[in-house]
């Protein structure tokens, strides 16, 4: 008899450890898994945003040698920027995503900033300005909410390259100097969207309100220093040195490229906002 | 005991090795800064000591000749920006904050700073962020500090420099009279966006063709009321940088004779020098004596830029005159 209870004693042991184990794997997975561990509590969010047909194709990247061309897939894009008023909703069906709720691997200290409260958005905001203080996390959690996703870097480049009569304008003299006049112009982010005229695609505000998320924004520079020169490790290049960029005059895309190499995916910054795209399988 | 301690210290305070080594004393202290003209106090006899250098960047709509407005980028709001003083072997804790409300990322790249990048890739802050690394300074001299997030001309042209001074163990010689200039070119155009606003012109720059060369980021900044001042019979030493981005300085002073200049802002001083060349991203400390009054116009010598562009200044001595070393002759 002593001895049956022992060994029982012996396996409860056992099992009681072995769920403990469990239990510690669960919570480590759902704090380090990010997108996925979002994704399954994620409530659908509607918005009557349009899209854009993108057709894609071969372009030039900003970073690389001037013989790769990328190519880049047909794709959607949204025509406008998310706005105060779609993260809200975004925010009251998704109380993990609200001010005090949201953990601070995903989102920093800034995360939507100046909010009244959990589900009021600051004083005197436009519902139809852009959403900014969201970080990298919160925009793929929104994107998730809508079934799309956020722009790859190389779709967001390859739909910037238009300006308002072509979809390459790269070329052109005046296009980088009139995106850096726009850029340089502060507190853009308080105006609504669409109030200026939509780029050759039909994109609305590619460069007067905010600075965008995309999906990979840290993937292909590494070093904060721009002056380097040298491929980093992991085959990345380094950013803004005229020698790895393909286009040392376009000052405005180096100034974009210096502020994705300077954030992190929870950072949350008064001008930095997104839009989201999704894939299409439609070849026009 | 004491002559032991003395000698080590004459003998090891001469190389950087040694620098390396010190010991920086205490709890950190925020050190003093300031904008031009103005330099903080000189280190004098002190030790080596550990100091938080607190600097922020912003972008600003400032005056640059005029009354025209222009987008000028800082540190701590000034062209140029604040002056740094320490010591060989301080130990400097720089927090750079970047600005709320800035546009863009920025950083620093001090020239005194002996690492990566002078502490450029270290500081790298996106709008809103702080960003700090520590460091010892190991070399005397005068050094530049800049902006170095891309495009770096862009960040240098539009006012992202200023000076950090390493004074050598036991100071540099006492004088009567300390300012701070720095030289820079302005490439402008008007703003497409904004209207009555001026901004940074990317192919002038590139053509290294200005509309402005200044001393300490706006023309007449040492002018009229903004003259330095001094009196007959003191010593005067001039901290001077160029921020560039593009240009060489000439500089010179009418009607003085420099008695010293490190060269370059290094530790090899040059006598009785008319004028001093001080590359873009370098630096010379010049010193004279005051010893006749006047007005004395301070320039790029290269004159276009003076007299055309706006590279021009003034000091103003006064005093009893000196007629052994100088007189005018009136006609009857």
């Amino acid at each position: 008899m002593f001895s049956i209870l022992k060994r029982y004693k012996f396996l409860l042991v056992i099992f009681l450890f072995a769920c403990n184990n469990q239990q510690i794997d669960n919570t480590v997975n759902n704090d380090v898994s990010t997108s996925n561990a979002h994704s399954n509590t994620i409530h659908t969010t509607t918005t009557d945003v349009k899209m854009v047909y993108i057709p894609g194709g071969e372009y030039k990247p900003f970073y690389g040698s001037d013989s790769i061309l990328t190519k880049v897939a047909p794709y959607l894009i949204d025509e406008r920027a998310v706005t105060n008023a779609e993260f809200l909703a975004f925010i009251k069906d998704n109380p993990q995503w609200r001010r005090s709720n949201v953990k601070r691997i995903y989102a920093d200290t800034t995360y939507l900033k100046d909010w009244q409260s959990d589900v009021e958005l600051p004083k005197d905001a436009k519902p139809n300005a852009p959403i900014c203080y969201v970080s990298w996390f919160a925009a793929k959690a929104y994107a998730h909410s809508v079934g799309k996703r956020l722009p790859t870097l190389d779709e967001w480049e390859f739909m910037a390259m238009a300006d308002e009569t072509s979809a390459n304008a790269r070329e052109k003299v005046t296009y980088s100097d009139n995106i850096i006049s726009l850029y340089l112009l502060k507190g853009r982010q308080f105006n609504e969207v669409k109030q200026t005229k939509p780029n050759y695609w039909g994109v609305y505000n590619v460069f007067d309100l905010i600075w965008e998320w995309t999906d990979d924004f840290n993937s292909i520079l590494t070093t904060n220093d721009s002056r380097s020169g040298q491929y980093e490790d992991k085959s990345l290049f380094c950013a803004g040195s005229a020698t790895s960029s393909t286009d040392v005059l376009n000052y405005a895309a180096f100034m974009r490229f210096a502020l994705r190499t300077s954030v992190k995916a929870n950072y949350t910054i008064a001008n930095l906002g997104f839009r989201c795209a999704k894939d299409t399988t439609i070849i026009k | 005991m004491a002559s032991i301690f003395g000698a080590c210290k004459s003998g090891t305070e001469s190389s950087n090795a040694s620098a390396v080594d010190m010991v920086a004393e205490g709890e950190p202290q925020v050190a003093e800064v300031t904008g031009a003209p103005k330099v903080p106090a000189p280190v004098g006899d002190r030790g080596p000591k550990k100091w938080i250098v607190n600097l922020e960047t912003t972008e600003i709509e400032g005056v640059i000749a005029d009354s025209i407005n222009y987008t000028f980028w800082t540190f701590n709001n000034t062209v140029p920006g604040s002056f740094i003083r320490v010591r060989v072997g301080d130990e400097v804790t720089l927090n750079l904050k970047n600005a709320a409300n800035s546009v863009l990322p920025h950083n620093i790249d001090l020239h005194a700073v002996t690492g990566p990048g002078g502490g450029a890739e270290a500081t790298t802050a996106a709008p809103g962020k702080e960003a700090s690394f520590t460091f010892k300074a190991i070399n005397p001299g005068l050094y530049v500090y800049h902006c170095a997030a891309p495009p770096v001309p862009m960040h240098i042209g539009n006012g992202m420099y200023g000076l950090i001074l390493v004074e050598p163990a036991g100071g540099l010689p006492k004088v009567d009279r300390e300012y701070y200039i720095m030289q820079g070119d302005f490439y402008t155009k008007a703003s497409a966006a904004k209207k009555g606003l001026y901004e940074f012109d990317n192919d002038k720059a590139v053509a290294e063709n200005p509309d402005y060369v200044l001393f300490n980021g706006k023309k007449g900044a040492l002018l009229g009321p903004n003259m330095i001042e001094a009196k007959v019979g003191e010593t005067v030493r001039l901290f001077v940088g160029n921020g560039g981005p593009n240009l060489t300085s000439s500089f010179h002073v009418i009607g003085e004779i420099f008695d010293n200049v490190y060269l370059e802002g290094g530790s090899k001083i040059s006598h009785n020098i008319q004028t001093t060349m001080i590359p873009a991203g370098g630096s010379a400390i010049v010193e004279f004596k005051c010893e006749v009054p006047g007005e004395f116009v301070i320039v790029d010598h290269s004159l276009s830029r003076a007299f055309n562009k706006g590279a021009i200044g003034k000091l103003k001595v006064t005093g009893e005159p000196n007629h052994k070393v100088f007189k005018k002759h009136e006609k009857k």
